[in-house]
């Protein structure tokens, strides 16, 4: 009797574990036809362009070859647009931190007249489309006299950035306890000093997010980079570097996924060791 | 005497309040001196572009020198007149309802999916699902395609392979398909994005609230319509807007794997306005044009978004009642 329980439990959990087994069938290919496209520009990176025209499947090439990368390096100029891309992106992330984090803390002072105003020009901003604000920004940079360095760019990429990390900064050093800013006070420490001694340490889990969030950002943008290297191609980002390459060559495959894998390789790790922080990141901003 | 003993009384709130003053005044000036950073960044590179894209678009300019040339609405009426300016506004649009009414709903499924604990390997699946919206769209979508060309790429070669098609499809090279193809690898491109946003979104969810539907013998279609849905409706409003904004503004995929054509079958608002600005085989760039462009388009988005808000508002009341 007890054993005839047992087996019908037993079925009814088999089958409930076959039920939840199946979504695997579903799952693995879709996974699949997401991550194709990158295994496939890691092995073709590495064929010969002739193995690559005879057209075997096979993602093992049959003698790898480093020469692809040498000319994506060396001749399609990667090496200048990777360091371009560095250049860029830690630029982008340094004034971005720089700025959101004075404003947010500037912003979490109690009873700052006019914060309301700045608050709401920062979200009304985020929707309203940021398509058409290319020209004029195109026009401030060169008014600056910046329109022929990575430096015009990088304040063009940060600027309409910055929205979510001020709100960042802000709501965190709002959540700061009173006591620990007049402890400070008490010891001395003047606005400044209790800004860049006290809270910006503290603020390390924002500045952390908001660094990772933007140089992911900087390193994939490409409509602002675009623009401000149409006059010199030796400012070119990956992104723009790819497209050149591409509208130059369309046929050099093994080339050009040797040059994709070195514009995209680099950030994915990135993100695969960070990818906690990343993706908190976005959930935070969705959630708040 | 009691006056003279009242005096300083008096005068003590006083004097506080005085010596208070330049205090904060000191205190809020540092505070505005921290804002002026973000002023100047802000202000200089989205408030004032926002605000100069209105100006410029009453001006026939090339460019060079200031804005001279006013010729009032002329542009605004090319713009509206252009069948190119609607055919692009179009496409646009068709990657915001790829994004909406394609994307959102399989990325709630598979975050609801992946929500559930007993699933194994979710955390590979999320991450995997993932990998697209790190990767720089313009250099995958040209290794996308490469995959789809015609001549020798991967897909075609399956699909003749399996003999499913008796011709390579040209998928981004006829008109027909291109734009189809185009959004296909968008809602890939975006769909790891919306998935986190739907998950973020799932787990605000309270555990209790699930558990004592579990109790009250809910299945699980009744704990997802009430409980669950209601909770997710105020956020998913927001992760409506996020995607429609940046569905909207879809401008690398195109420009880097089509440039718009064939024949424009792909062409979208921004490479619109881009060609007339910047595009390097210009005689002379339309400044005036392209920024009347501009701010057609993002008045047409405003009123798109303003007729999403009744609709909006109702399910947000309702998700709250």
């Amino acid at each position: 009797m007890s054993g005839g329980v047992g087996l019908r439990l037993n079925r009814r959990l088999n089958r409930r574990l076959v039920r939840r087994n199946v979504w695997h069938l579903l799952l693995i290919p879709l996974c699949l036809v997401w991550i194709y496209p990158f295994v496939w520009m890691i092995s073709a990176a590495f064929k010969t362009p002739r193995e690559m025209l005879i057209g075997g499947l096979s993602l093992l090439p049959d003698e790898a070859t480093l020469e692809n990368f040498q000319r994506a390096w060396t001749t399609a100029k990667f090496s200048t647009y990777t360091a371009n891309t560095i250049t860029f992106s830690i630029a982008v992330v340094v004034m971005v931190l720089l700025v959101a984090s004075t404003a947010g803390y500037a912003l979490a002072r109690p009873g700052l007249p006019g914060k309301k105003v700045f608050v709401g020009v920062l979200i009304a901003t985020m929707f309203i489309p940021h398509g058409y604000t290319i020209i004029p920004t195109f026009i401030v940079v060169n008014g600056l006299g910046l329109g022929n360095g990575l430096l015009g760019s990088a304040l063009a990429q940060a600027g309409p950035a910055l929205v979510v990390p001020v709100l960042l900064f802000m709501g965190f050093f709002s959540g700061i306890p009173k006591e620990l800013e007049e402890a400070a006070r008490m010891d001395g420490a003047g606005y400044l000093r209790t800004y860049w001694r006290v809270m910006l340490p503290l603020a390390k889990p924002v500045m952390g997010t908001v660094a990772l969030m933007n140089f992911i950002g900087a390193w994939n943008a490409f409509f602002i980079p675009l623009v401000f290297t149409l006059g010199n191609p030796d400012l070119r980002t990956l992104g723009v570097g790819m497209y050149g390459f591409y509208g130059q060559d369309t046929t050099d495959w093994t080339g050009l996924a040797a040059a994709a894998c070195i514009s995209v390789v680099p950030i994915v790790v990135v993100f695969l060791f960070l990818q906690r922080t990343f993706v908190e990141g976005i959930a935070g901003a969705v959630k708040s | 005497m009691t006056t003279t003993v009242e005096r300083p009384l008096a005068k003590a709130p006083v004097a506080a309040t005085r010596s208070r003053r330049p205090g904060r005044f000191r205190k809020h000036l540092w505070s505005y001196l921290f804002l002026v950073p973000l002023v100047l960044l802000f202000g200089g590179f989205t408030v004032w572009p926002m605000i100069a894209s209105w100006w410029y678009a009453f001006f026939n300019w090339d460019g060079v020198g200031s804005p001279t040339d006013w010729v009032g609405l002329a542009n605004f009426r090319e713009v509206l007149g252009a069948d190119a300016f609607w055919r692009a506004f179009w496409h646009s649009f068709a990657f915001s309802l790829a994004a909406i009414f394609i994307e959102m709903p399989l990325a709630l499924v598979m975050a609801i999916l992946l929500n559930s604990s007993w699933l194994r390997f979710r955390n590979l699946y999320r991450l995997v699902l993932f990998l697209p919206v790190v990767a720089t769209t313009a250099v995958i979508g040209i290794v996308i395609a490469i995959l789809l060309d015609p001549a020798g790429g991967l897909v075609n070669r399956i699909l003749l392979d399996t003999g499913l098609v008796d011709q390579p499809v040209n998928f981004l090279g006829s008109t027909s398909t291109a734009l189809p193809t185009l959004l296909s690898i968008d809602v890939w491109k975006g769909f790891g994005i919306t998935l986190i946003y739907w998950l973020a979104a799932l787990q605000t969810v309270p555990k209790d609230l699930q558990e004592a539907a579990a109790i009250d013998g809910a299945g699980f279609w009744r704990a997802l319509r009430f409980v669950t849905l209601p909770v997710v409706t105020p956020i998913a409003i927001v992760i409506l807007l996020l995607v429609f904004q940046r569905s909207l503004n879809t401008f690398d995929l195109v420009r880097a794997v089509t440039e718009g054509g064939p024949d424009y079958a792909t062409d979208v608002v921004p490479t619109y306005i881009y060609r007339y600005a910047f595009d390097p085989s210009l005689q002379a760039p339309r400044y005036g044009f392209a920024s009347a462009a501009g701010v057609v388009f993002g008045l047409l988005t405003l009123v798109v978004t303003l007729l999403q808000a009744p609709f909006l508002k109702r399910r947000l009341s309702g998700g709250k009642a």
